[in-house]
């Protein structure tokens, strides 16, 4: 075989899911910490008043 | 919550820098393979995304036996951690192989024993996510956690081995072996080579990266559990 087999697209979809699923836990650890954060803001303002 | 240390910064930089730099040598200067063309380039990443999801469940497993000498929770969250990075990386892992087969073996998939035991082992790990949100008492789930990670850790060898002891694979094997009967094997060049041991050495060091931000997010929500407890009291 003189040229390879055109299979561009697969590694196009290949590094799509590399980058997605990445992409998707490292978002998803940013807004846990987030969520965190407000939800310790709530919990320090209600702490002195009790 | 503490602000992030600065040794975190530097990781954090590093291991961005050295992933731009493994894509770069994925992309511009690995050779193309002469039969398989673009789509073995997804080669180097899938090796090192699964490398890192065996590392993972290694230190989990790890983890778990420390648990189990020192009842120290902290080894607990270290081990959650690691199963859950495990199970981002062996995704990867197991989609991107079914990706390169698609072209390769003319299917997305086949009941080849190391795409069988990749896909059980990960089943095996998304079970330890349930059984943790199904007990509440927290010693005990550390407890029982521990004790499966340890169990669950017999996946990984079995997957990784898988290719080297059935005869029916037709998985390349990629370090140590060139099978006439694997599909899709190939000779790698020096820089092949280069660019797939660099890419494992980013994954690792992106692995210690996030191990890092996950156990401290971990810390965090066991502080807010601790402010609330404070409160409801």
């Amino acid at each position: 075989m003189d040229q390879p087999i055109d299979t561009v697209n697969y590694f196009i979809a290949g590094y799509s899911v590399i980058f997605g699923i990445l992409i998707i836990y490292i978002a998803s650890l940013i807004l846990r910490w987030r969520n965190l954060k407000k939800e310790e803001d709530i919990l320090k303002d209600i702490e002195p008043s009790k | 919550m503490t602000s992030k240390p600065r040794l975190l910064k530097v990781l954090d930089i590093t291991t961005f820098i050295f992933f731009i730099l493994a894509l770069l040598m994925v992309f511009f200067i690995a050779p193309l393979e002469k039969v398989m063309g673009a789509v073995q380039k997804v080669f180097y990443f899938h090796v090192a995304a699964g490398w890192v999801g065996m590392i993972s469940f290694m230190v989990a497993a790890i983890a778990g036996i420390i648990y189990l000498v020192k009842k120290d929770s902290k080894w607990d969250l270290v081990g959650y951690s690691a199963v859950e990075i495990g199970i981002a990386f062996t995704m990867i892992n197991v989609i991107t192989g079914a990706i390169w087969a698609r072209p390769i073996w003319n299917a997305w998939w086949t009941w080849d024993p190391r795409l069988t035991t990749a896909t059980i082992m990960e089943l095996v790990y998304f079970a330890y996510l349930m059984l943790r949100q199904g007990i509440d008492d927290p010693e005990r789930r550390n407890r029982f956690s521990a004790v499966y990670a340890i169990v669950g850790f017999i996946s990984v060898p079995l997957t990784f081995f898988s290719i080297r002891i059935f005869d029916r694979t037709i998985h390349p094997v990629v370090i140590g072996s060139n099978d006439p009967s694997a599909v899709g094997a190939f000779d790698m060049t020096s820089l092949m080579l280069q660019t797939l041991l660099f890419s494992i050495l980013v994954f690792t060091i992106l692995f210690a990266d996030l191990m890092w931000h996950r156990i401290r997010l971990g810390q965090y929500m066991n502080r807010v559990d601790e402010l609330k407890l404070k409160i409801q009291d």
